[in-house]
């Protein structure tokens, strides 16, 4: 009967109920809006399909709910007229309705997270006594196009085949899937006797994804031990061992050959051995260059960093009683093949990151920040989703999951180039706050083993390999498994428990928390574990569905488990706790072994055993090599263009367009403390240059957040470093930070760095990092690196993305009531530039677009940078500053622009009169360390300003119009320009 | 007089309980924050708490659709005390997911004169354009309605902004009757100035007959402060010393409580 055009999932159990015995109906329900209430989904699809050149002649939506239950008709009403259908908007059809056009039905794939359904049996349970197995899916009827032609639209618009079916008649199962029992065999890898071709291609086809001395140091170890693996000591050592977890390239010995020498003087840098040919050894990148300027800026006074780089997430002081800690991950490769559920799970990840710091954070904001490529990029390659559906996705998997967690989104940022279409970059990041004096724990020999939260499934496995190796176009079909789907509501309720379990009077009840997120359980036992050992029982941990087997259960990175160390005697508490929270507790066992091992049981049987010091330790430190050549770069002659056209066109620029398509469908709002917003101004229009949060209400104090991310300097990676650095900082400032309390983290996304010449780069932009950091004494607190981004073609052509850095930045706001924004305030304001523009455009927006010709990047003065930033600190606390706007993508006529579009009002129209003549040097110049600021009087600015160069741009009027030099644009225009690309 | 205790009844996925609790004791009353389901275990409790809020959030996930699954527990097995609660005179306030809940329950709007009418008649569905919203809105209350959680809101200088973050907070009725009766009945407290998500007649919020009993899309809890109004930075002094339009709606309802209890 029904069809699929989706390929068979490798995975092929069901989702919920396990318990549920054989031979009961799947009744099917489907809930449609009346015609009175309005159908805004078919609505979209149709507008969605217009989009893309398919016109519709209608649609109609339904949604589809399986149950599988014995039921009698009263109860089926029961549930249809008390759970699933609203009298008032809706109705109910029992089984199939009569087709009205040409019928699309999506189902989740077997095996696939469907987090309604869950809630739906719980709910049926909670009416009607009765237990069921529900699934649900979503019917379009489709009028104006072929069957044909539905299923085409519905692949492109509506289904993602890695994790739904499409059906072109009804799905209505005889029975919902479900798992078999799982028959326990040990299994032992033959690894002893290989040799290094087979050593090779064991861990490419096991996807272990380790190099061949990776793989000879564990079979060094097995021949010592005189044993074979079990495959899950084998998937334990792969998972640890990845770039993902270890970050192995960043912390290893790297001999450094080529240009970039003279700007850097390596030799006097912290872990650098010189060599006679000028080249240089340097002994752990990240320790001698990240890691180093946090340590040297400490030892040189700075007091307000209270954990660093050794936690799930940085941590620093913010006052007396709060301790504040924050997080950037990267979820690249899954988003890459499922963009919704990739960045849900990267945001949801990230969360668990901070709920897993310390002894647990509240989380009070979130981050994202994606890269991706032109929407109107032409010729897709095969393998790769369109560009505006993964961003469109993305955004709505951030919303989903953070929206539901009640997280206020505030920060982000999206960045544009082609380069990313295979490999899209999405970065999450999530700040908490705790009480100061549970920073840290540690479990102690005899705590029990306790997971929270969500069950184990297949979801997700190998994720951690997975996302260390390259993306090739066949990835959506080998690793449709890696993928996983976030249920918010699981955290959410993690959460609130563990939150009550750290409150709880008398002190917390456990001793350590950390997440499950790459690897698993593997992962965090494995981590948590590191010092005393730990013993698991596998088999106690609960489960999706039957049929895991004792490596999956290990590995698997199903979403929303915690892993907690808890005594004895706090059990009882906490299980309550959890009770309460409908939140399931399972212990898996206890931590402290002889020997300080990993040992692994399944009912009763040994499955695993394994040293936590080879695990943390036994991974070869090979030195790398890295080479780097300057990249020539050639003057191209620039388009006759008229300003007005060159600064509608910037504006119209998707890097520099306005994103409140994105920023509206998060809620900055929850929690009550958003001081400063994303979009700010009379009209909300504005683009902020940082977001500020209130932590504690009515405290006073602010933390800000804010990021740099400059990928038009990419061809030199330590300029487009310090430069990353310096637009964070100047973000932060603009708002209102003291950029002495500016904490920073490193989020490194790469090509492949087994090239030298990547490596190379990333050498650049680690010795960037020591320097910036050093310089505007910003230590950073925590990073992450992911370093594998590039996508093989069908054709074998490798598309590496460009080196991406992106800084964000956490600051504290001294007084959260002298906060300013950017929009423009009063007519007879002067406009001031702060700071120096160096007339250097290559890299600039200008450049890109082909408006000014210049082979020569700005470059960031480390003394000027510092300096510029506080001091127009200083102005702003002295109250002298109406509004602030760095400088950055588009140039100084685009900064200017943007705050006038901010404070334009149809009431109060704003208007600016430059003074002298404007050329396209000045006008789009994008170099470092300035900024535009809105002042009473320029002569007040003059006592603190002392040797910073300031330049008097123009007055604000009341003409609703730019006019500078031969440049007259109105306000208006600008406004539709800058919105209107990405108002999607 | 003794101060006025709230009740805030929150569940999984409720999560604008914290900003809540707080509108309340900043408006002078004592809270309690309690979990749903020790409510279901003892809906008697409920007779011990002068005012109730509904609090913002996702529900159960919202899954099937927003506030649904918290409808039906709460229909279940709280309406009768919820009932009593309201005949006793006890405010009622539910924000976004507690007004979904309100209206899926028939606590809100609760229209026909003379009896007690819980059937479902209006509902908070899709946003007509499809998509999660967070904005700022500006506000017009009803002056002719006898809803006391809005009382004087108009008198405030300058325009009023609450923010609003929804994805299903189109209002429609079931009919034209219903509307009509909203209306007549001056249910209808308030109101967008724009329309944000196609609701009919840019409904924001509604109260029932007594007036005391409120539902609302916007967040006025998350208006407590100017320094949250979204361009305060450009607001002077004069106005930023007044009570802020959310602290307003609670002041209000704590207020008449008090009254309430002293006559």
């Amino acid at each position: 009967m029904s069809t699929t055009t989706a390929p068979k999932s490798p995975v092929s159990s069901p989702l919920s109920s396990p318990d549920l015995p054989a031979g009961h109906a799947v009744h099917r329900v489907e809930i449609h809006p009346t015609a009175h209430a309005g159908d805004p989904r078919a609505h979209a699809l149709i507008e969605n399909a217009k989009s893309i050149g398919i016109p519709l002649g209608g649609a109609h939506w339904c949604r589809v709910y399986l149950i599988e239950a014995t039921l009698t008709n009263g109860q089926l009403n029961q549930i249809i007229n008390g759970l699933l259908a609203n009298p008032v908007v809706e109705y109910a059809h029992i089984g199939a309705s009569e087709p009205r056009g040409a019928l699309v039905e999506i189902h989740p794939l077997p095996g696939v997270m469907d987090p309604p359904a869950q809630s739906v049996s719980d709910a049926i349970f909670a009416l009607t006594g009765v237990r069921a197995a529900v699934t649900t899916g979503d019917r379009y009827d489709i009028l104006g196009i072929s069957d044909a032609k539905a299923q085409t639209l519905a692949n492109r618009l509506l289904a993602n085949p890695v994790i739904a079916g499409v059906h072109a008649t009804p799905f209505h199962p005889a029975q919902l899937p479900h798992g078999h029992a799982h028959d326990f065999k040990l299994a032992h890898v033959n690894i002893r006797d290989l040799d290094d071709d087979q050593l090779e291609a064991l861990s490419r086809e096991g996807h272990l994804f380790l190099a061949l001395n990776e793989m000879q140091a564990i079979q060094a170890h097995y021949q010592r031990l005189n044993r074979e693996p079990t495959d899950i000591e084998l998937e334990t050592l792969a998972q640890t061992w990845s770039e993902h977890c270890v970050h192995k390239t960043l912390k290893s010995t790297i001999h450094y050959t080529g240009d970039g020498t003279a700007d850097v003087a390596p030799e006097s840098r912290p872990g650098v051995t010189m060599h006679d040919d000028g080249s240089y050894t340097i002994n752990n990148l990240l320790k001698s260059t990240v890691a180093a300027a946090t340590f040297e800026l400490i030892d040189e006074g700075i007091d307000w960093t209270l954990s660093v780089f050794v936690d799930n997430a940085g941590i620093i002081k913010f006052d007396d009683e709060h301790a504040v800690c924050i997080k950037v991950e990267t979820h690249n490769h899954p988003s890459a093949l499922a963009p919704y559920g990739g960045a849900a799970t990267g945001i949801g990840g990230c969360i668990r990151d901070i709920i897993g710091t310390g002894l647990a954070a509240k989380p009070i904001a979130s981050t994202d920040v994606f890269c991706v490529a032109y929407p109107d990029m032409p010729n897709i390659p095969a393998g790769c989703l369109p560009p505006k559906q993964i961003l469109t996705e993305v955004v709505a998997g951030v919303r989903d999951y953070g929206n539901r967690m009640g997280i206020p989104t505030i920060n982000g940022a999206v960045m544009f180039d082609n380069r990313y279409v295979g490999n899209p970059l999405v970065y999450c990041g999530c700040i908490g706050i705790m009480p100061i004096d549970l920073i840290s724990g540690d479990a102690a020999p005899g705590d029990h083993i306790i997971a929270l939260g969500g069950k184990t499934g297949r979801d997700g496995i190998h994720g951690a390999t997975f996302s260390s190796a390259e993306l090739t176009d066949t990835h959506a079909d080998e690793f449709s498994h890696a993928v996983q789907i976030g249920n918010a509501i699981e955290e959410k309720r993690t959460l609130d428990a563990i939150l009550r379990a750290r409150d709880f009077e008398g002190g917390p009840l456990y001793r350590s928390i950390t997440d499950c997120g790459a690897g698993g359980f593997s992962s965090a036992v494995g981590e948590m574990g590191e010092q005393v050992g730990a013993f698991v029982n596998l088999e106690q941990a609960p489960l999706k569905y039957a049929g895991l087997s004792y490596t999956e259960i290990w590995i698997s990175e199903a979403q929303e488990r915690m892993v907690l160390a808890v005594a004895e005697e706090n059990l009882p508490a906490l299980q309550k706790i959890c009770d309460e929270e409908h939140v399931e507790l399972a212990d898996l066992g206890h931590f402290g072994t002889d020997n300080a091992e990993l040992v692994l049981n399944f009912e009763g049987t040994e499955v695993g055993r394994l040293p936590m010091s080879f695990m943390h330790d036994g991974i070869p430190t090979p030195t790398r090599t890295a080479t780097w050549a300057a990249p020539k770069q050639e003057a191209t002659p620039a388009k006759e263009v008229l300003l007005k056209e060159a600064l509608l066109t910037l504006l119209t620029h998707p890097n520099i367009a306005s994103k409140h398509w994105i920023v509206r469908q998060y809620d900055h709002e929850v929690q009550g403390n958003t001081v400063i917003k994303p979009l700010v101004g009379p009209k909300g229009i504005g683009p902020g240059d940082a977001s500020v949060v209130e932590p504690v209400p009515g405290s006073g104090q602010g933390l800000s957040v804010g990021c740099g991310l400059v990928t038009g300097l990419s061809d030199d990676p330590y300029t487009m470093t310090l430069a990353a650095i310096d637009e964070c900082m100047r973000n932060l400032v603009c708002v209102g930070t003291d950029p002495s309390r500016v904490a920073i983290l490193d989020n490194f996304c790469w090509p492949s760095c087994t090239k030298p010449e990547n490596l190379g780069s990333l050498v650049r932009a680690a010795q960037a990092c020591y320097d910036g950091a050093k310089a505007y004494k910003t230590p950073f607190v925590s990073g992450k690196d992911s370093l594998n981004n590039q996508f093989t073609t069908e054709d074998g052509t490798t598309i590496e993305i460009p080196p991406t850095l992106l800084i964000t930045g956490l600051g504290i706001v001294p007084d959260v009531d002298k906060c300013i924004t950017s929009d423009a305030k009063a007519i007879g304001n002067t406009l001031v530039l702060i700071g120096k523009p160096q007339a250097k455009l290559a890299g600039s927006h200008a450049h890109m677009l082909g408006f000014v010709s210049d082979i020569n990047m700005p470059t960031l003065d480390l003394e000027v940078g510092p300096k510029t930033a506080s001091t127009v600190h200083q102005l702003i606390k002295a109250g002298l500053v109406k509004a602030a706007h760095d400088v950055s993508d588009g140039g100084i006529l685009c900064t200017i622009a943007e705050m006038l579009i901010a404070g334009n009002t149809n009431d109060q129209p704003l208007g600016f009169v430059g003074m002298g003549d404007l050329n396209a040097i000045i006008a789009f110049d994008e170099s470092p360390s300035c900024y535009v600021l809105e002042i009473e009087n320029p002569e007040s600015l003059k006592t603190i300003l002392g040797d910073i160069p300031v330049r008097t741009l123009g007055k604000i009027t009341d003409t609703g119009t730019i006019s500078w030099g031969t440049l007259n644009a109105s306000i208006a225009d600008l406004t539709t320009a800058w919105r209107s690309t990405l108002d999607w | 007089m003794p101060m006025p205790k709230a009740l805030v009844i929150r569940t999984a996925g409720t999560n604008c309980d914290v900003e809540l609790c707080r509108a309340f004791t900043l408006a002078g009353a004592g809270v309690e924050l309690v979990h749903l389901d020790r409510l279901l275990a003892d809906p008697a409790q409920i007779a011990q708490f002068d005012l109730i809020g509904f609090p913002g959030g996702f529900s159960y996930g919202d899954d099937i659709a927003s506030g649904r699954i918290k409808a039906m527990h709460t229909r279940e097995k709280l309406m009768p005390e919820l009932l009593k609660a309201g005949d006793r005179g006890v405010p009622m306030i539910g924000i976004c997911n507690g007004f979904q809940v309100m209206v899926q329950i028939g606590l809100l709007p609760n229209s026909l004169p003379g009896t007690q009418n819980h059937d479902s008649c209006v509902a908070l569905t899709d946003n007509d354009h499809g998509r999660f919203i967070d904005q700022w809105v500006g506000m017009k209350a009803n002056a002719s309605s006898n809803c006391i959680w809005t009382q004087g809101l108009n008198d405030i200088e300058g325009e009023i902004l609450y923010p609003v973050a929804h994805g299903e907070g189109r209002f429609v009725t079931k009919d034209q009757a219903t509307l009509d009766l909203l209306k007549a009945g001056n249910q209808i407290a308030l109101r967008y100035s724009e329309d944000i998500n196609g609701s009919i007649e840019q409904i924001a919020g509604i109260c029932d007959p007594t007036g005391r009993i409120f539902g609302l899309m916007p967040h006025p809890e998350r208006s407590l402060e100017w320094n949250r109004h979204p361009y305060w930075t450009r607001l002077d002094e004069h106005t930023m010393s007044s009570q802020t339009p959310g602290l307003k709606i609670f002041t209000n309802a704590v207020q008449a409580v008090s009254k309430q209890t002293v006559s």
